[in-house]
C-alpha cells in the first residue's frame, strides 16, 4: 500500500517537524502523551486500512488528500456568531463555539453555577492542571489498538473543557457548535474533556457544521467522565457537506450509578466515522446509545460501540438504526463486553437498515463477548426494506406511495430521534429528519451558507 | 342513488392458484350487505382485490365503483374515491404517531378531491369529537400506529379510521374477530353511527354475532371463490342453525 | 439450590472422556517434519499420479507463504509443524478380507460402537473407517454401486475415478484459501469420496469414522462428495482420539458439490479427544469445510454437534450459486473445562431468491471459550435472498465464556436479513417450575438442555441424533450453575 505508506511518512513529517507548535500552547500533560501516542499509531501501521476494527470503512479515500493543518489558533477576521446561526426553538442553551477543532476565544462562556468551568482544552491543561492531570488521556484505553484516537493524542492541541463538580445541576444544556471553515482543504484534531463529580447532572448539544465547500477531515476525540450518581446526557448532530469527513471518538468512564445517555444523529456529510465507548466501571450504572443515519449519495457511515461492563448491575442498550439511500454504505460494529464479575448485567444491543437502492449497502457486526453468567444480553441485526404490508394499509387510508414511504422512513427513524429527552431537540430533529428524508435539506436549515458541491 | 359498487365475474388469483372463481355483486348506496362463508371460501380475497392488493391478479371480470374502473386505480385512489378497509389485522407501524397518520391520510385525501388541507385547529376538534364516537382513549393518538394496542384497541381504531375518514363504502373484513362482547358493542354501535343514506357498507364475517348488531339487508354466501347464495337476513339465522356445510352440499351436488 | 447445582456441576466437569483409550495396532509411521521431500513421501506412498503430487507441492509452497490466522477468539499456543508426524498408517496387508484384519483394528472400531461388520451394522448405514491417515475399511461399498453411488476412501478413488478427482479436488476449498486448508492440500492422507449419480438418492446413510490412535501425528483428510443433478445423499463424520498428554493436530478439508435440485446433510458428531479437566492434552481442530450449491434449488444442510477437542476453529460454509438455492445450518457446540471453540458458518447468496438459515447453540462450562462466528453475505448481483439466524449461548457457571461474532453484509436491496442473539444462564425459576412438578434439578437441567439443543438434534439421522444426545450428556450431563 504505497499510498498508506506516503500518508503515514507525512503524519511523521508533521509531527517531527510541528513539535514547537504542537506544544507551545498546551501544558506538559498534553504534551507528555505525544510521543508515545504517535509512536503508537506508527507501531499500528498507521492510519487504519482493512484491520477488523475498520474492516469495512474505506479509510483510503479519506486520508489521501493533501489537507492543510492548522497548529496554531487563527483569530477569525469575522464574527462567527454572525455567520451561524444554529437555532432549536424554544430550547435555551448556552452556546460555545469551536472553528476548526479550535476553541474560539471570542466565545462569551455564560455565567454558571459555583465551581463549573468551561474554558478551551489549552487553558484547562495550563490552569486547571490538577484536574487536567487527573483525567487527560485515561479513558482511552479500550481504543489502544485503534491508530486514529492515538493520532489525536500525539496532535491535539484544542477543543471544550467543562467541568462540573460535585452536586452541581447545569439545567441549560450547553450547545457545542463545532465550525468547519477554511479556504484550502483541513484536517484538524479537536480534543474535548467533559468531567462530572457526584450527584452532578449536565447536558450537551454537538452540532457539527461546515462553512465553506473545502474539503475537511476532523479526526475528534472526546473523554467524559460521569460521576457517582450523576447523569449525563450527549445529543450529537452530525451535518457537514458531502467533502467532510470525521472520526468522532467518544470515550466515557462511569462511576457508581450514574447514568450516561447519548443519541447520535448523522444527517449528512461524506465520511463519518463514530467511535462510541462506554466503560461501566462500578456497580449500579446504566448506559443508554442511540444511533440513527441517513445516508445517500456515495457517504459512509460507519458506527463502532464498545460497551464495557465491567462492574456488575449495570445495565446497557444499544439501538442503531439506518436508511440508506443512492450508493451509499452504512457500517455497524457493535461490541458488547462482559467481564468476569460483572454479574446481573443486562445489555442489549439491535441494528436495523433499510436499504432502498441497490447500490447501496450495509455490513453490520453486532457482538458478544461474555464472561459472566448469570447475565441477561442479546442483540440484533436486521437489513430489509420498507414492510409492504404497512405501505398498503397506508396506501388504503388515501395516503400515495411516495408519501406513504416517506412516512415508513420517519417512522423508522423516530424510533430512535423519540429517544432525545430534550422534547424541543427532538421535534428539531424530527424536522431535521423529515426535510432530509424529502430532500429538501443538505445542510441545517438555518445556516447561511449554501454550498457549492 | 343506485349501483354504488357493481362487480362483474370478478377472477383473482395468487402465486398462479385461483381464489376468486366469478363473483357478481351489486352494493346500492344505503345498503348493507354482508358476506358469509366457510374458512378459505376467499371472503379476505375479496376484501383486498376491491381494495388494491398488488399481490393478487385478477386474471378477469370487472369492478366499477360510482361508474369508475376500480382496478385501475392503485389502492390509495380507490381509498380516495371512498373505499374503506377495517382490516382483519390492523398493521402496526412503529415511529409513526396516530395524529400524524391520521392528519396525512385526510389531507392526501382532501387534495384529491381538490380541497385544501383541513385547518389545524379544527382538525385536532374534530378527531376528538369522532374518538367519542367509537369511546377510544384519547392517549392512544400520540402512540405509533397500532403499536402496543390490544385486539380491542386496534379494532376500535379501525372504526375510528373510518368515522375520520367517511367513507362511501366501509369493508369491514372479520371486524368482529378477537373481540370481547363489550368492544364488539361499541365497534357495532360506531358503525350504526356513521350510517348514513348515501353510503354502503360491506360485512364481512364467518360467523352471526356481528349481524345481531349491524343488521344487513342482503346477505351473501361465499363459497369457493364464488357467491352461491344470496338471500334477506333470515339467511344469517339459518347458518347459524345448520352451519355451512349444507350449502356445500347443494353446489357440489349441482356440479 | 445454588450449592447443589454446584455440585452437580463439579460432578459433570469431572466426568471422563470414554474414548480415551490406545489401540496396539502396529502403526507405520514416516519421521517427524515437513517438508518437500516429505510431501513426495507421502505421494509415492500412496501411489498417487504425478498431477496430485504438484497440487501438494505447489500447496506446500503456497503455506509457506502464509502465517497462522489470529483472528478468532482462541488462544492458539504455538504449533511447531516440525515437530509433528505427516503421515501414520496401521500396517496391514492390502486387500484381506475382512475376516482378515487385524483383530485389534476391528476391536478398536467395536469399542467405539462403529459397526464395520456388514452382518452386524445399524441397518441402512454405509461407514468409512478413517484410522490415522488411512482409510481401513469400508462397508456396503458394493450395495451401493448397484445403484451408481460411489463411497469409498479418498486414496482409493484418485486410482479408480482419477477423473472426477482431478476435476474436483480444491473447486471448492482451493489450496490457498486459508493457512490450514494449503497445509492439508499440502499434507492430506486419506479420507472420503462420494459421488451420487443424476437422479438417484442414495439408499442409505454414508458415515465416515476418523479416529486418531497413534502419538504425535497429525491427522489430515479430505472428503469431497459429489450430487449430480437431482439426487440425494445424507452423510455423518463422527470423530474421537485417545486420551494423550500432549496436544495433536487435525486439519482436515471438507468440499462439497450439489448440482441442481439436489440435496445434501452433513452431519457431524465431534468428539476428538478434549483434553484433561486441567486444559492438558487434547486435539486441535482446524477444519474448513464447505458446499457450493451450483445448480438450482440445490439445497445443503450442515447439522453439528461438536462437544471434543481442545480448540476448535471451523466455519461449515455454503456457497449459494444456484438461483433458489437453500442451506441450513444447525450447530450445537459444548465446551466445557479449558476447552476453545470458534465456530459457526458462512452463507454466501450469490443465485436469486436463495434462502439460508442458521440454528447455532452454544453451552459453556468449566473455564471453556465458546463463540459463534457467522458471516452471512449478499452479493450486489443476488436478488430477493432471505437469511434468518439465531444464535442463543448458554452459560453453565461463572467461569466460562460465551460469544457471538456476526458478520452481515448486504449490498443488495431485496435481501432480508436478519440476525438474533441471546444469551442466559438456565433460569432459576425454569428449574424451579421442574422442582415443583417432582423432577429433580439434575434431571429438570438435564431437560432444559436437551430442550434447548433439541433444534439441532432433530435435525440429525435418528440413528446419530440418539449418539449426539448422549454425548452431549456425558459432556455436560446436567451441570449448570
Amino acid at each position: 500500500m504505497e499510498r498508506l505508506e506516503k500518508i503515514n511518512n507525512d503524519f511523521a513529517t508533521l509531527f517531527r517537524e510541528g513539535q514547537q507548535l504542537l506544544r507551545e500552547d498546551c501544558g506538559d500533560v498534553m504534551n507528555r502523551c505525544r510521543e508515545e501516542a504517535f509512536g503508537r499509531f506508527m507501531a499500528l501501521g498507521g492510519v487504519p486500512y482493512k484491520t477488523e476494527d475498520y474492516l469495512y470503512a474505506d479509510t483510503l479515500p479519506v486520508f489521501d488528500r493533501d489537507y492543510k493543518v492548522v497548529l496554531k489558533h487563527i483569530k477569525q477576521g469575522v464574527d462567527l456568531n454572525e455567520l451561524f446561526k444554529c437555532h432549536v426553538p424554544n430550547l435555551e442553551t448556552d452556546l460555545l463555539l469551536t472553528i476548526n477543532g479550535w476553541f474560539v476565544r471570542e466565545n462569551v462562556v455564560p455565567e454558571m453555577p459555583e465551581g463549573v468551568i468551561i474554558c478551551s482544552l489549552a487553558e484547562a491543561s495550563v490552569k486547571y492542571k490538577e484536574i487536567f492531570e487527573q483525567h487527560y488521556n485515561q479513558y482511552t484505553h479500550p481504543a489502544d489498538t485503534d491508530g486514529l484516537v492515538a493520532l489525536n493524542t500525539a496532535f491535539a492541541q484544542d477543543g471544550v473543557f467543562v467541568y462540573v463538580p460535585d452536586n452541581v445541576v447545569m439545567e441549560r444544556p450547553l450547545q457545542v457548535v463545532n465550525l468547519m471553515r477554511a479556504n484550502a482543504d483541513l484536517m484538524s484534531f479537536q480534543r474535548n474533556m467533559v468531567i462530572l463529580g457526584r450527584n452532578a447532572k449536565a447536558t450537551i448539544l454537538v452540532c457539527d457544521h461546515t462553512l465553506s465547500d473545502d474539503a475537511f477531515l476532523s479526526n475528534n476525540a472526546t473523554e467524559i467522565v460521569v460521576g457517582e450518581n450523576s447523569a449525563f446526557e450527549y445529543y450529537h448532530v452530525q451535518n457537514q457537506h458531502i467533502e467532510a469527513s470525521q472520526i468522532n471518538s467518544v470515550f466515557v468512564s462511569q462511576k457508581r450509578d450514574s447514568r450516561y445517555d447519548a443519541n447520535v444523529i448523522s444527517l449528512y456529510g461524506g465520511f463519518i466515522r463514530n467511535n462510541l465507548f462506554a466503560a461501566l466501571t462500578e456497580e449500579g450504572c446504566e448506559c443508554n446509545l442511540y444511533g440513527m443515519y441517513l445516508s445517500d449519495k456515495k457517504q459512509q457511515v460507519d458506527n463502532f460501540t464498545f460497551i464495557d461492563h465491567i462492574a456488575p448491575r449495570c445495565t446497557s442498550n444499544q439501538h442503531f438504526k439506518g436508511v440508506l439511500d443512492d450508493a451509499a454504505l452504512a457500517n455497524f460494529a457493535g461490541r458488547i463486553v462482559v467481564r468476569p464479575d460483572a454479574q446481573k448485567t443486562e445489555a442489549y444491543q439491535a441494528n436495523n437498515n433499510l436499504l432502498l437502492t441497490d447500490t447501496a449497502q450495509v455490513n453490520t457486526k453486532p457482538q458478544l463477548v461474555i464472561d459472566a453468567d448469570d447475565v441477561k444480553c442479546s442483540h440484533g441485526a436486521t437489513v430489509g426494506q420498507i414492510d409492504e404490508e404497512a405501505m398498503f394499509y397506508l396506501r388504503t387510508r388515501g395516503i400515495g406511495e411516495a408519501e406513504a414511504r416517506l412516512m415508513m422512513m420517519f417512522g423508522f427513524a423516530h424510533e430512535i430521534v423519540g429517544r432525545v429527552k430534550l422534547e424541543p431537540l427532538r421535534a428539531e430533529i424530527d424536522d431535521l429528519v423529515d426535510k432530509r428524508l424529502r430532500g429538501e435539506l443538505t445542510k441545517c436549515h438555518n445556516c447561511v451558507m449554501h454550498c457549492k458541491k | 342513488m343506485k349501483g354504488l359498487l357493481k362487480i362483474k365475474n370478478l377472477h383473482a388469483s395468487i402465486d398462479g392458484k385461483e381464489i376468486l372463481k366469478g363473483i357478481d355483486l351489486e352494493v346500492n348506496a344505503g345498503e348493507i350487505h354482508a358476506i358469509m362463508g366457510p374458512n378459505g371460501a376467499g371472503k379476505s380475497t375479496l376484501s383486498a382485490v376491491l381494495t388494491g392488493r398488488e399481490c393478487f391478479e385478477v386474471t378477469e371480470g370487472e369492478v366499477w365503483f360510482e361508474g369508475k374502473n376500480l382496478l385501475e386505480l392503485p389502492a390509495e385512489d380507490r381509498a380516495r374515491e371512498g373505499i374503506f378497509l377495517s382490516f382483519q389485522y390492523p398493521v402496526e407501524i412503529p415511529g409513526v404517531s396516530t395524529v400524524n397518520f391520521l392528519k396525512t391520510a385526510v389531507n392526501e385525501q382532501r387534495k384529491y378531491r381538490g380541497l385544501p388541507p383541513y385547518p389545524a385547529s379544527e382538525f385536532l376538534k374534530m378527531i376528538r369529537e369522532k374518538m367519542e364516537l367509537v369511546s377510544i382513549d384519547s392517549r392512544l393518538l400520540n402512540r405509533s400506529l397500532n403499536e402496543g394496542f390490544s385486539g380491542g384497541e386496534k379494532k376500535k381504531n379501525e372504526i375510528f379510521q373510518m368515522a375520520v375518514l367517511e367513507p362511501k363504502l366501509a369493508i369491514l373484513d372479520e371486524t368482529d374477530s378477537g373481540l370481547d362482547i363489550d368492544a364488539l358493542r361499541i365497534v357495532a354501535s360506531g358503525v350504526n353511527k356513521l350510517k348514513r343514506p348515501d353510503n354502503s357498507t360491506i360485512v364481512i364475517t364467518h360467523y352471526q354475532r356481528l349481524l345481531d348488531y349491524i343488521v344487513p339487508d342482503v346477505v351473501h354466501v361465499l363459497y369457493d371463490g364464488r357467491i352461491v347464495k344470496t338471500a334477506g337476513k333470515e339467511l344469517v339465522a339459518e347458518l347459524e342453525k345448520h352451519g355451512y356445510d349444507w350449502i356445500k352440499e347443494e353446489v357440489n351436488s349441482a356440479k | 439450590m445454588a450449592k447443589e447445582q454446584d455440585d452437580i456441576l463439579n460432578e459433570v466437569t469431572e466426568g471422563e472422556y470414554k474414548y480415551g483409550f490406545v489401540s496396539d495396532v502396529e502403526t507405520e509411521m514416516i519421521g517427524k517434519g515437513l517438508n518437500e521431500s516429505v510431501i513426495r513421501l507421502i505421494s509415492q506412498k500412496k501411489e498417487e499420479p504425478e498431477w496430485l503430487l504438484e497440487f501438494r507441492l505447489k500447496a506446500y509452497r503456497h503455506w509457506l507463504t502464509m502465517k497462522m490466522p489470529t483472528w478468532a477468539k482462541l488462544e492458539i499456543p504455538p504449533i511447531n509443524y516440525q515437530d509433528i508426524v505427516y503421515y501414520a498408517a496401521p500396517k496391514q496387508e492390502a486387500k484381506k478380507s475382512w475376516d482378515e484384519v487385524d483383530p485389534e483394528l476391528k476391536a478398536t472400531f467395536d469399542k467405539l460402537g462403529i459397526p464395520l461388520d456388514e452382518q452386524k451394522v445399524l441397518s441402512g448405514v454405509a461407514v468409512d473407517a478413517v484410522m490415522d491417515s488411512v482409510s481401513v475399511k469400508t462397508t456396503f461399498k458394493e450395495t451401493l454401486a448397484e445403484r451408481g453411488v460411489i463411497f469409498c476412501s479418498f486414496s482409493e478413488a484418485v486410482k479408480t475415478h482419477p477423473d472426477l478427482i482431478k476435476r474436483y479436488l480444491g473447486s471448492v476449498v482451493p489450496y490457498s484459501d486459508n493457512f490450514f486448508a494449503a497445509l492439508n492440500s499440502a499434507v492430506f492422507s486419506d479420507g472420503s469420496f462420494v459421488y451420487i449419480p443424476k437422479g438417484v438418492r442414495c439408499p442409505m446413510e454414508l458415515s465416515t469414522y476418523f479416529r486418531i490412535n497413534a502419538a504425535n501425528t497429525g491427522q489430515f483428510e479430505r472428503t469431497l462428495i459429489v450430487a449430480e443433478e437431482e439426487s440425494y445423499v445424507s452423510y455423518l463424520e463422527g470423530c474421537t482420539a485417545p486420551q494423550r498428554d500432549e496436544n495433536q493436530l487435525h486439519a482436515a478439508i471438507v468440499e462439497i458439490v450439489i448440482e441442481k435440485n439436489a440435496e445434501v446433510k452433513y452431519s457431524t458428531v465431534q468428539n476428538w479427544y478434549p483434553g484433561d479437566k486441567n486444559g492438558k492434552g487434547g486435539i486441535y481442530n482446524f477444519v474448513t469445510k464447505r458446499g457450493i450449491c451450483k445448480g438450482e434449488n440445490a439445497k445443503l444442510i450442515w447439522a453439528q454437534v461438536e462437544t471434543g477437542s481442545a480448540i476448535t476453529w471451523k466455519y461449515p460454509s455454503t456457497i449459494l450459486k444456484g438461483d433458489g438455492s437453500v442451506s441450513e445450518f444447525y450447530s450445537v457446540a459444548v465446551t466445557n473445562n479449558y476447552q476453545q471453540a470458534d465456530t459457526g458458518t458462512k452463507m454466501i447468496h450469490i443465485g436469486n431468491n436463495t434462502r439460508s438459515r442458521i440454528v447455532s447453540k452454544g453451552i459453556s462450562a468449566g473455564f471453556s471459550s465458546n463463540s459463534y462466528r457467522g458471516k452471512v453475505k449478499v452479493v450486489k448481483s443476488c436478488q430477493g435472498a432471505r437469511n434468518f439466524s439465531q444464535c442463543d449461548s448458554l452459560l453453565l457457571g461463572d467461569k466460562c465464556g460465551a460469544h457471538t461474532f456476526p458478520y452481515l453484509e448486504v449490498a443488495n436491496p431485496t435481501a432480508q436479513v436478519e440476525h438474533e442473539a441471546t444469551t442466559s444462564k438456565i433460569g432459576e425459576d425454569q428449574i424451579f417450575y421442574c422442582n415443583q412438578r417432582g423432577i429433580s434439578t439434575e434431571d429438570a437441567i438435564g431437560l432444559i438442555i436437551k430442550g434447548y439443543a433439541g433444534d439441532v438434534i432433530n435435525k440429525m439421522p435418528m440413528e446419530f441424533a440418539v449418539e449426539a444426545q448422549k454425548l452431549l450428556q456425558i459432556s455436560l450431563a446436567g451441570s449448570v450453575g
